[in-house]
């Protein structure tokens, strides 16, 4: 069997293999205003998201945890550096571009490091873009949930 | 022995290529692939003597119903039932078992009653006793899985008796654990319940009698063993079949109707309302004719002698966990596994690229997986056309996979 595999090697790209053994902000908040968890129930992935909150209403701290595949392990990683220092109305828009990307095939945003396009790959394999999405509609949970129950907390800016 | 490679060439999905390899299909638990014998006579109905049955005078009618009631009279010699009318067509192993939940269960079941499962259920022999219990105020009580993936006796004394209902998986589609089916319908029997086998594992498996396993309930489905989706078997006691209720009404279950009652056919039509599966039932039967024809015994020796190698050969790979029964004897041949520390997820997304298919996920059965402590596994399963190449293969694979995953690949591909 041969290891060359273009479409793996895509799929799989060095960047998101890093995210997976070194996951950032992996754990748990000290001091958390708002969570949520999401389970993709085709294999039973969990994942949890926590965030605090700075004054100035932007997203200080965000931490992930639960289990999961190589993909859904990197994509929350790459979320949680990804939207820190975002306030809510950003955030939503990066959930919105990064779903198109894994949907629609469209661009990666602009100012993306590089990380999140990492993950363009995903979008060929069908039956990973659920993993990948996971943390992403986790956030907008745990974002809806928080706005709810601390309205003064959100820019209201959507 | 089985003749694997004239086996093969009745099957065409077989020389077919994923991603440029040759397809090794090892989700058999999950559906098995179809012979020409079954697609051939799938399209010879359709082309020959389509028609509505069990209502036309006419020619074509004669003859569909007569094909139609053929399937179920070789259904009922395949697994030694009592009589032909116990056979009931189903949609699939779910629908046999909601139909018993909403029919013997709704009749029985009332406050306070238990009902005895285990915690190796398919989600389908668990999800619709849980409605039931709900909508009765009964509770479930499961007897629990031991490390080496049977069930644990001593849990037997659960059925006591408030039990009224006794539904087991009879081979696990996970553990590939075969239970002791005939001592737990004597228990069930001595408490006054009723016993019900999940069978969808079983009976494309190993000879089946529903005599001897002694239950009075036995549910599975025509996709598994060769035949088409879409056509499920419940077979019962005549006379716990007659007692029952029927499930849906509609045309062809009913004898007379007025405009507020009506009066049922008998069995087995009273279960079957509507225009029925007719092609797939049809097709069925040369499935069943298939597997007769090497005899379930070689069937059942195949994959002993499968899951034999696939546990030895998969077994010396560094870190790879096993689930379920060492024995060869005491399981089938469906094998979960999970390999160090990589998710099934990517294990199974690696191997479908060298054409290898795979199950990877919970498995329809997220109560065992929790007490295995995992959140998803890998599983090969086996039948009669696969061979022991493809067990190296899948060995192969997996090497790959862990090479691909691990540290020390990071940099050799440059992206
Ligand atoms: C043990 C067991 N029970 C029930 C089922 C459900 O079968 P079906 O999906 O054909 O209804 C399956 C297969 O998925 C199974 O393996």
């Amino acid at each position: 069997m041969s290891t060359q595999d273009v479409e793996l090697d895509d799929l799989y790209r060095e960047i998101i293999l890093d995210h997976y053994r070194k996951p950032r902000n992996k754990g748990r908040l000290e001091h958390a205003e708002m969570s949520a968890e999401g389970l993709n129930p085709v294999c039973g992935d969990e994942i949890r998201l926590e965030l605090r909150l700075g004054l100035d209403g932007r997203i200080a701290e965000i931490a992930f945890g639960g289990r999961g595949c190589s993909i859904s392990q990197a994509s929350a990683s790459m979320l949680t550096e990804d939207v820190k220092g975002k306030t809510f109305a950003e955030a939503r828009g990066r959930i919105d571009q990064f779903r198109a990307m894994m949907t629609e095939g469209s661009a990666p945003p602009q100012d993306d490091s590089g990380d999140i396009e990492s993950l363009q790959g995903v979008a060929k394999f069908p039956a990973r873009v659920k993993c990948a999405m996971l943390s992403w509609n986790v956030l907008q949970q745990a974002m809806s949930e928080g706005a709810a129950s601390a309205p003064g907390k959100d820019d209201g800016n959507e | 022995m089985l003749d694997v490679g004239r086996i093969r060439q009745d099957f065409p999905i077989l020389s077919r290529q994923v991603h440029g390899k040759p397809l090794i299909y090892l989700d058999n638990a999950a559906t098995t692939q179809k012979p020409n014998q079954v697609i051939d006579a799938l399209t010879h109905y359709y082309r020959h003597f389509n028609a509505n049955i069990h209502r036309g005078i006419h020619q074509l009618s004669e003859e569909g119903t007569e094909a139609y009631e053929n399937t179920r009279a070789r259904v009922a010699r395949f697994i030694n039932a009592y009589g032909t009318e116990e056979i009931i067509f189903t949609r699939n192993t779910t629908e046999s078992i909601n139909l018993l939940a909403y029919t013997l269960g709704r009749q029985r079941v009332e406050r306070g009653d238990e009902i005895v499962l285990t915690q190796m259920e398919h989600h389908s022999n668990l999800v619709p006793w849980q409605i039931l219990a709900q909508e009765k105020g009964a509770t479930l009580k499961f007897i629990r899985v031991d490390d080496e993936g049977e069930l644990v006796r001593e849990d037997f004394d659960l059925i006591g008796p408030r039990t009224k209902i006794v539904s087991i998986v009879h081979m696990s589609n996970v553990l590939g654990t075969i239970n002791p089916v005939t001592e737990l319908a004597q228990r069930a029997h001595a408490a006054g319940a009723v016993m019900i086998v999940d069978g969808a594992q079983s009976a494309p498996h190993m000879p089946i009698d529903v005599r001897a396993l002694d239950c009075d309930f036995f549910a599975f489905s025509a996709h598994k063993m060769l035949g088409p989706t879409g056509v499920g078997v419940l077979w019962g006691r005549r006379a716990m079949l007659e007692s029952m209720p029927p499930f849906m009404g509609g045309g062809e279950m009913i004898s007379l109707v007025g405009e507020q009652t009506s009066t049922w056919k008998e069995l087995p039509w009273k279960f079957e309302a509507g225009t029925p599966n007719i092609a797939d039932v049809i097709a069925f039967d040369a499935a069943l004719d298939y597997l007769e024809g090497m005899g379930m015994g070689a069937v059942r020796e195949h994959e002993i002698a499968m899951a034999q190698a696939a546990m030895e050969r998969l077994g010396a790979l560094d870190g790879l966990v096993i689930y379920g029964p060492k024995d060869p004897q005491r399981r089938g041949a469906a094998i979960a596994f999970n390999y160090g520390e990589l998710h099934p997820h990517d294990v199974g997304t690696v191997l479908d690229r060298h054409g290898i298919a795979v199950r990877a996920g919970h498995h329809c059965a997220q109560p065992l997986m929790r007490r295995l402590g995992q959140v998803a596994t890998v599983r090969a399963s086996f039948y009669i056309y696969n061979t022991l190449e493809e067990i190296d293969a899948l060995v192969e694979g997996l090497r790959e996979t862990e090479r691909f995953f691990s540290a020390e690949a990071a940099g050799a591909r440059t992206k």
